[in-house]
């Protein structure tokens, strides 16, 4: 979803009218999204009218995606209800190969007629695309799966949960905040449900049903004396699972260094509201920090971003091929610094793996949008660079046979192309917590949640901030920080990692909203580590006076 | 059917109003045509249409209000989603900050937002566009990457308290990438316009061409605070980034606009006094809808006078709450400019750096309106009046208001297209002293 129209949702201007949004569809009752749509037997029969129409007018393949994508939100603030939104789009897309040639168009009348007209449309633009083909395309073979299904292994269907229930979560979070002190606490609950059908000319008729959800917060402290303010979001990460992550278990909570709460598998929204409440207001006191190297020790919520713009986005092989040089950018990774296997792209405990079957992460499904069974692959062994994230028409440039089924469109009404997969750092073989790492450092900050983010379109240069920063000095941390951000050179930053802890630490966090490509598609995407130790980064201040 | 004249916009929603038993009701119906050509690698690798109409309908009883929406519009599809917006606002619980639709408004003027020569644009166009940009890199050893794409579209929305408004509104956007095949030059350029025949997209290739020549084999600079002459595009990223002037963050203490101890900075000092910054839908290169979403008048506004906060933007709730009359959000962002030229600034400075465009611009401190990002496309070294070399790009970390602070000189005005958001904006070229790059990126 683009960020825009997530702002807009969250009734900012309070009493406009909500438009409709294309990209992820139009507000529809609850009673209607638990409304039965078309069944499997159905949807097979009009994909066949799509196959069969192509393959008359000379498509040497095709796929088609008949989609239905159910969103649910809530917004809260302090004691209101802003907002309560559900959205559903439905319709289909077909993509061609003709003269050599992709074509796509999508519609959202899923008719015999209907299926018709877009099949041909899209055969149309394929064969007049083809005029300024160079290459043909080539597509690595993949198996014919027959009439299978997959569904993210939820055990509570959150659209299913009362809107009742849900709202009263969230002003009970409010509630917590404000009587700890916050000054302004907004919250959501927002929900994904993509059903999504595939069929293609190579027999694969595939039946999915994905859910996703995300819960968080934003507590604020004011300081008007002063012109200070803060804010502290949830340490909830959104996550490929039902609403049973809003569980709370006592097994998934994790006692971090500095007397922290973080959750790992279910997550506590009350309490962590609490917390929040009562960290926010230590943020405005913290000691602002004197720039320098530092080790640097980075909970699991702050590195998977770091993770994601400076492992995941340099791997995927259209950028290294140069299809997104107008807009997100190249890689420096080379196909040439591949092919040498030795481009020493982290230290030796370096290891970093592509994942699209991960229980519990966003990106997990069972095949991807063009019919490839997902899988894990090894994108850095052992500090060295060994693969891309690559899908059926690029592994042949890389010499491989197999796509990586990666594949993925963010609705019907979009084509799909390269997008990243889950990708995670591997934890540490030997055993060693957080304390045990934090206990080996002499001078250094433990950085907790994803802040500020910014990186070169090459993926050299980066910029990032946090939400929690605390002092580390002869092994013990001292106070909180301020006005933190790290910059570093992506090969040197991985490079530099001394220390993974072990799995027993290894968490996920993750995005809905991985933006690429023009016009722009989003991507929801997981990325796993353990806490991990940096030497010697550079840390600069961030405070200014005005 | 996607673009609908205001005479059948209004028969639909007449009906859709007719159908309702709630206390009110609001319906707003909107549709698009586009059209898009991308290219990569020196060929083409994706282009497409879509178009898609869809209707919109909030019900309120009292406070509690609903929204459905449908994309049928047979009488009984829009007698249903009546119904649907009316089920979910007998479920919604109350909202305090609910505000029941205004009636009509004076609209100032006819809208400038509708172009025929855009509504026109081809299949053939959009390829003929991607062939001219394709073919004069290909001879000179470079890669061309680049994205066109056009729209047209209307708006309309009624209410029961006697309000219509209606708008149509086309646009075209287009932006390449020039790469050196040796990948170690790239320039960039871009062209927008709401009227396709002001746009030149061959003139925009060429100067990515002549750009991505000039920027290979750049040099390392020390970062440090340096003298910038800063190109639309870089200018306008940064002053689009301190236009989110909403009043009641302001007032809740969580704004830059906020002031200290109280209170916010209408009427305070922020920048040098030669910024002027307004919003205006009929002007002639940014024209906007002379409508809000909301159906409120858009007027000429002024955002910054003489570097001073002349307004900053009510929501209808929060008008009401601190009593004063609601302000929305402009259309259209217009800085007024100088006289000079890019050449005229280089000519004037001693030592500095040329930028581009700026690239990833990311809040650092919203307390100060800090952001970092990075040049991106042609960063060059100037001295003694001249450009000397290409050097390798920067990480900034500034702040629009340190930066308009520290101004030399207004360059002239442009249609900007911008690397991340489209401010829609008429934004000079400028000159800035003491610019703070805080690190140096390989990336080219």
């Amino acid at each position: 979803m683009k960020r825009r129209d997530f702002i807009q949702l969250t009734g900012m201007s309070a009493g406009a009218m909500m438009l409709p949004f294309s990209s992820f569809g139009s507000p529809v009752d609850v009673s209607r999204l638990l409304e039965p749509m078309l069944d499997a037997a159905q949807k097979k029969q009009l994909a066949d009218i799509a196959l069969n129409t192509t393959k008359s007018l000379g498509a040497t393949y095709t796929d088609v995606r008949i989609g239905r994508y159910l969103n649910q939100f809530i917004f809260t603030r302090e004691k209101k209800v802003q907002n309560i939104v559900n959205t559903e789009s439905f319709g289909v897309g077909i993509r061609v190969i003709a003269n050599g040639t992709w074509g796509f168009a999508a519609s959202n009348s899923v008719t015999p007629d209907g299926m018709k007209k877009t099949a041909e449309r899209a055969v149309a633009i394929a064969k007049a695309n083809s005029k300024f083909q160079k290459e043909p395309v080539k597509l690595a073979a993949t198996p014919s799966y027959g009439e299978v299904s997959w569904k993210t292994p939820i055990v509570k269907n959150g659209f299913e949960v009362p809107i009742k229930d849900k709202v009263d979560l969230l002003l009970a979070t409010n509630a917590k905040a404000l009587e700890k002190g916050a000054n302004f606490v907004n919250s959501i609950i927002f929900l994904v449900n993509e059903q999504k059908y595939f069929a293609s000319s190579e027999g694969s008729y595939i039946d999915q049903d994905i859910h996703r959800i995300l819960p968080s917060f934003n507590v604020n402290a004011i300081d008007r004396a002063s012109g200070q303010f803060k804010s502290r979001p949830g340490f909830s990460s959104p996550v490929g699972m039902g609403y049973e992550y809003l569980d709370g278990k006592s097994e998934d909570k994790i006692n971090g260094p500095g007397g922290i709460i973080l959750y790992n598998k279910s997550y506590d929204i009350v309490e962590d509201a609490g917390m929040a409440a009562e960290q926010v207001k230590q943020m405005i006191a913290a000691k602002s920090v004197e720039p320098g190297k530092y080790d640097l020790v980075l909970d699991p919520s702050h590195l998977w971003l770091t993770i994601h713009e400076s492992v995941g986005h340099p791997t995927e092989l259209d950028r290294v091929l140069g299809y997104e040089a107008n807009f997100a950018g190249t890689s420096f990774l080379t196909l040439d610094k591949w092919q040498t296997k030795k481009f020493n792209f982290g230290s030796k405990q370096v290891n970093v793996v592509a994942d699209k079957t991960q229980v519990g992460s966003l990106g997990a499904v069972g095949y991807d949008d063009e019919g490839v069974k997902c899988k894990q692959w090894d994108l850095i062994k052992d500090g060295i660079l060994v693969n891309y994230q690559a899908i059926r028409d690029q592994v042949n440039i890389i010499g491989q046979n197999e796509s990586h089924g990666c594949c993925y469109s963010q609705s019907w009404s979009d084509v799909q192309f390269q997008r990243m997969a889950n990708v995670s750092l591997q934890p540490g073989k030997e055993q060693l917590t957080p304390a045990q790492m934090v206990a080996g450092v002499e001078k250094g900050i433990y950085i907790v949640k994803d802040g500020s983010f910014s990186i070169d379109q090459q993926r050299y240069n980066f910029q990032f901030g946090g939400v929690l920063f605390f002092e580390i000095k002869n092994g013990k941390i001292e106070g909180m920080l301020k006005d933190v951000a790290y910059q570093a050179n992506t090969q040197e930053f991985w490079n530099s990692c001394s220390q993974i802890c072990d799995a027993r630490d290894y968490r996920l966090g993750g995005a809905f909203n991985d933006g690429k490509g023009q016009p722009t598609q989003s991507n929801a995407v997981s990325h796993g580590s353990a806490t991990a130790r940096f030497n010697g980064i550079n840390v600069i201040n961030t405070g200014r006076t005005i | 059917m996607a673009i609908l004249t205001k005479d059948e916009a209004e028969q639909i929603l007449k009906k859709v109003i007719g159908f309702s038993k709630a206390d009110g009701i609001q319906a707003s119906l909107n549709g698009n045509d586009g059209g898009n050509i991308r290219y990569a690698r020196n060929s083409v690798s994706t282009s497409g249409e879509d178009s898609n109409v869809s209707l919109a309908v909030q019900s309120y009883y009292g406070k509690k209000s609903g929204t459905a929406t449908i994309n049928e519009f047979d009488d009984a599809s829009l007698e249903k989603v009546v119904r649907r917006a009316e089920e979910l606002a007998q479920l919604a619980p109350e909202n305090p900050e609910f505000m029941e639709p205004i009636p009509q408004p004076t609209y100032g003027g006819e809208s400038k937002t509708w172009a025929e020569a855009t509504a026109k644009i081809s299949p053939e166009f959009r390829a003929k566009v991607a062939a001219d940009s394709i073919n004069p890199a290909a001879a000179k050893n470079i890669t061309a990457a680049g994205f066109l794409d056009d729209n047209r579209g209307f708006n309309a929305l009624m209410n029961s308290k006697g309000l219509y408004a209606y708008n149509k509104a086309t646009s075209a956007n287009f932006t390449v990438t020039m790469r050196t095949n040796d990948g170690t030059g790239s320039g960039w350029a871009g062209s927008t316009a709401a009227d396709v025949s002001k746009m030149n997209p061959s003139l925009a290739s060429k100067t990515a061409i002549d750009k991505a020549l000039m920027s290979r084999n750049a040099k390392a600079l020390e970062p440090g605070k340096y003298t910038v002459v800063l190109e639309s595009s870089a200018a306008a990223d940064l002053v689009r980034l301190m236009l989110n002037m909403n009043a009641r963050q302001a007032d809740e203490g969580r704004s830059f606009y906020a002031k200290k101890g109280g209170g916010t900075k209408l009427g305070e000092k922020i920048v040098d006094e030669r910024v002027n910054i307004y919003t205006d839908p009929w002007h002639d290169e940014v024209p906007a809808s002379p409508w809000a979403n909301d159906g409120q008048a858009r007027k000429r506004m002024d955002l910054i006078k003489n570097g001073t906060v002349a307004n900053l933007f009510y929501d209808r709730y929060w008008a009401s709450h601190k009593n004063v009359a609601p302000v929305p959000f402009g259309g259209n962002t217009i800085m007024e400019g100088g006289t000079a030229s890019i050449e005229d600034m280089i000519k004037d400075t001693k030592r500095g750096v040329l930028v581009t465009r700026f690239w990833y611009i990311r809040p650092v401190d919203p307390q100060t309106l800090l952001y970092t990002g990075l040049t991106r496309d042609g960063t060059f070294f100037i001295e003694n009046g001249k450009i000397k070399h290409p050097i390798k790009n920067f990480r900034f970390n500034e702040s629009p208001i340190i930066m308009l602070n520290n101004l030399e000189t207004l360059g002239k005005q442009e249609r900007v297209v911008t690397s991340e958001g489209n401010p829609n904006g008429f934004i000079p070229s400028m000159k800035i002293r003491d610019f703070t790059f805080s690190s140096l990126s390989d990336a080219v």
